[in-house]
């Protein structure tokens, strides 16, 4: 390897990729039973990676004093027009108390009436000052003695035979440095994708975004390519959001009761429904047929509200009080504008992702998913994450347990079939390190790809509007960019974890479009608002999956599961993967 | 939207390289630069971590700027915001991060 990147093979039990919310909790669970070694994985560092790096404004994700997890689960439903796992959501509901209680003990401020109660805000929510929650989070993983963290290692592939999964391989984002991990499980935790499409500010600001651009989808693409079974891509996550700035519109709506006024002065919000699409939906539709622009009436709030808003977003989005400083005109004197933002692919606020079984296990052997990677269980926000990187570290824990009783090998591949697999992936890093320079630039590549997706595939261009012709011309022009991307040069660490970036976001382009194409409805509008059927069709109360084999992504429908029913996987001796439980 | 780093305040600890979730500060001759100013993200996760305040925030045109800037300042429980325009005005929010949000 004449570009000399240097090599480190590192052993251990559990594999930890990212450590966002999800990950630091599992790794934290696993770290107090302290059975096993973990390992965390992170690209950036988990004191402030993720979604989590500004803080958030509220609990979003609580079972109220008089509620029921039940109802928890009813209400994403109907959210999501059920297509959601209700397995899935009852056991995350089930949790989310529980941890909010760990995290206050762990030192997350959470604000309380004079009874000592909690002070929520509507039915789930409740109020935080939730600025340091990620700091909190990390401390707890990385206090644990068992628990290893790896800052800014960038995990690209899995090493996955005969669907069981032994390890991953990366590279240092700054040095010139590999890693091939070998582990006896892997969690995926690497939260969502941004970037699939183009941004509202597609300028200087171009990564003020929602969701974190740094989100790229990594989890997702190393599954596909995998062969692990994916579920529900095609209900895409787009926000309403302050605009320009991008800022949560939620700590107004319901902070402050402000309504949804289009620019006729009329209130339009219970014009189109409620469900968040359909908050999106009316938005677009308001712009579309020029009753724009949008906006929150804010105009009535008194200046303590105003100032307790400042407060709030700069514990949150502090782009959005300097935007009202500096503009010289607070919420109280002016109504704010909100619009859609692009859509993103974020298994925490919809149902995309790894299609799993109550134990968070995927369709690969010793491979879990946690937090926003993993599909089926929308409106998971932070708390429904945590329990999910509870969940996933428990059966970790359990899976470890029983592969020690059955066979002292756990390591089934030998060292030098996973040597030389990892090998493959690394190589691949050098050819990029040693590509020419071209005219084509990582920025134009990643800027193409994201307008071939808003033009064809729905993006804000096309009021996220699309129809199956033009679905098809984006996968055409997607399939012509692959080799422009595989002969870009990565003059450094920094240009390669960039060029991985794009590779990844295109991986899950592909199957978002496969999974556009396959729901011939239009259930959720705005979030899949499919032309060429613009109706709800009973025919589709089910789940799109989709797995990959050969290059080629195969989809498949599955029927709904419900909250009665747990779905468990079970692998037999050639590692087929079996759905059972109680299904 | 991105952050501007003020080389004369920068001691080059590098606490502030470390913790960006996206990479996208690196050390060059002793001083915290920005590797890509179109990349932040505007998590403000920097201006936190740095201790001798030299690091500010600010908005693009595109996003309405107009050359203000977004500072912090930490001592003790409280956190104090500065918004610094262009003449010089400035004009301070404090946040207790011992309490909650009220919405
Ligand atoms: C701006 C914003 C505000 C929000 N506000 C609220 C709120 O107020 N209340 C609420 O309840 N919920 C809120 N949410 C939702 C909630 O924060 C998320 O659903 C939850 O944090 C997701 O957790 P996660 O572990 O899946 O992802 P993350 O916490 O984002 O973790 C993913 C981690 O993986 C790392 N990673 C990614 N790719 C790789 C790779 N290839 N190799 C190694 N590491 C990698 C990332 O750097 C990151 O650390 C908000 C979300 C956002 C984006
Ligand atoms: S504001 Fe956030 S994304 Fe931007 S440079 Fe600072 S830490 Fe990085
Ligand atoms: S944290 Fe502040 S002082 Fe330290 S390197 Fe960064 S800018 Fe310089």
């Amino acid at each position: 390897m004449s570009t000399g990147l240097n090599v480190e093979t590192i052993k251990t039990d559990v594999l930890i990729i990212g450590g966002g919310t999800a990950g630091c909790y599992a790794a934290y669970v696993l770290g107090h039973s302290g059975k096993y070694d973990v390992l965390i994985a992170e690209k950036a560092n988990i004191k402030r990676s993720g979604c989590l790096a500004a803080g958030v404004n509220a609990i979003n994700a609580y079972i109220t004093e008089g509620r029921v997890p039940m109802d928890y689960v009813d209400y994403a439903k109907n959210d999501a027009k059920g297509i959601v796992r209700e397995d899935l959501l009852l056991s995350m509901s089930e949790g989310l108390n529980e941890v909010t209680k760990v995290l206050e003990d762990n030192g997350l401020v959470i604000l309380k009436d004079e009874n000592g109660k909690y002070v929520t805000r509507g039915n789930r929510n409740i109020k935080i000052n939730g600025e340091n929650i990620k700091p909190i989070l990390a401390k707890m993983a990385s206090g644990q003695s068992n628990v290893k963290v790896l800052n800014h290692i960038n995990i690209t592939d899995y090493i996955v035979q005969n669907n069981e999964i032994y390890g991953a391989v990366g590279f240092d984002v700054n040095e010139k440095k590999a890693y091939i991990i070998k582990a006896k499980t892997v969690l995926a935790a690497t939260g969502g994708a941004a970037g699939l499409y183009r941004p509202n500010n597609p300028g200087f600001s171009r990564h003020k975004m929602w969701y974190p651009p740094f989100n790229t989808g990594a989890g997702y693409a190393m599954g596909i390519r995998a062969g692990a079974e994916m579920t529900t891509f095609e209900m895409r996550f787009i926000a309403l959001r302050c605009k320009d700035t991008i800022a949560p519109t939620g700590t107004i709506a319901q902070g402050v009761k402000a309504k949804q006024m289009n620019g006729l002065g009329e209130i339009y919000e219970t014009k189109y429904g409620v469900a968040t699409c359909e908050r999106v939906y009316g938005t677009t539709k308001e712009n579309q047929e020029g009753r724009g622009p949008c906006y929150l009436k804010t105009d009535e709030i008194t200046k303590e509200q105003e100032e307790e808003l400042y407060k709030a977003y700069l514990n949150m989005a502090p782009s959005q009080t300097l935007k009202w400083l500096e503009g010289g005109q607070g919420p109280a004197t002016q109504n704010v504008e909100i619009e859609g933002t692009e859509p993103y692919i974020v298994g925490g606020h919809t149902a995309s992702g790894y299609w799993i079984d109550n134990n968070r296990a995927t369709t690969v052997k010793g491979l879990y998913a946690a937090g926003d990677v993993a599909g089926g269980a929308p409106q998971k926000y932070v708390t429904g994450a945590i329990v999910e990187g509870k969940i996933a570290g428990q059966s970790i824990e359990h899976f470890l347990d029983e592969e020690n009783k059955n066979d002292s090998d756990k390591y089934k591949i030998s060292d030098k079939d996973f040597e030389s697999e990892a090998l493959k992936y690394i190589k691949k890093y050098n050819i990029f390190l040693e590509n020419k320079e071209s005219l084509i630039t990582i920025e134009q590549a990643e800027e193409t790809m994201q307008k071939i997706m808003d033009t064809y595939a729905g993006g804000i261009g096309s009021n996220y509007q699309y129809n199956e012709t033009g679905l098809n011309l984006a996968k055409e022009k997607l399939e012509g960019l692959i080799d422009v991307v595989e002969s870009l040069h990565a003059g450094d660490m920094d240009d390669l974890l960039q060029i991985y970036e794009i590779k990844e976001r295109m991986t899950v382009c592909f199957s978002v479009i496969e999974h556009l194409k396959a729901r011939k409805e239009t259930r959720w509008h705005s979030f899949a608002e499919n032309m060429n059927y613009p109706d709800e069709s009973d025919d589709f109360n089910k789940y799109i999956n989709s797995y990959s084999k050969d290059g080629k992504i195969n989809v498949i429908t599955r029927e709904l599961v419900d909250a009665k029913h747990k779905l468990l996987f079970s692998f037999d001796d050639n590692n087929n993967v079996h759905f059972g439980g109680d299904v | 939207m991105s952050i501007f780093i003020n080389g004369q305040k920068c001691a080059g600890c590098r606490k502030c390289v470390e913790v960006c979730p996206g990479n996208l500060i690196k050390i060059q001759n002793g001083k915290a630069v920005i590797k890509r100013e179109k990349d932040c993200w505007g998590c403000t996760s920097c201006l936190k971590e740095c201790k001798t305040g030299a690091i500010s925030f600010f908005l693009g045109a595109d996003m309405g700027g107009k050359g203000s800037v977004l500072s912090v300042d930490e001592a003790g429980d409280e956190r104090k915001w500065t918004v610094t325009a262009p003449d010089g005005t400035e004009k301070t929010i404090v946040v207790n991060t011992k309490e909650s949000n009220k919405y």
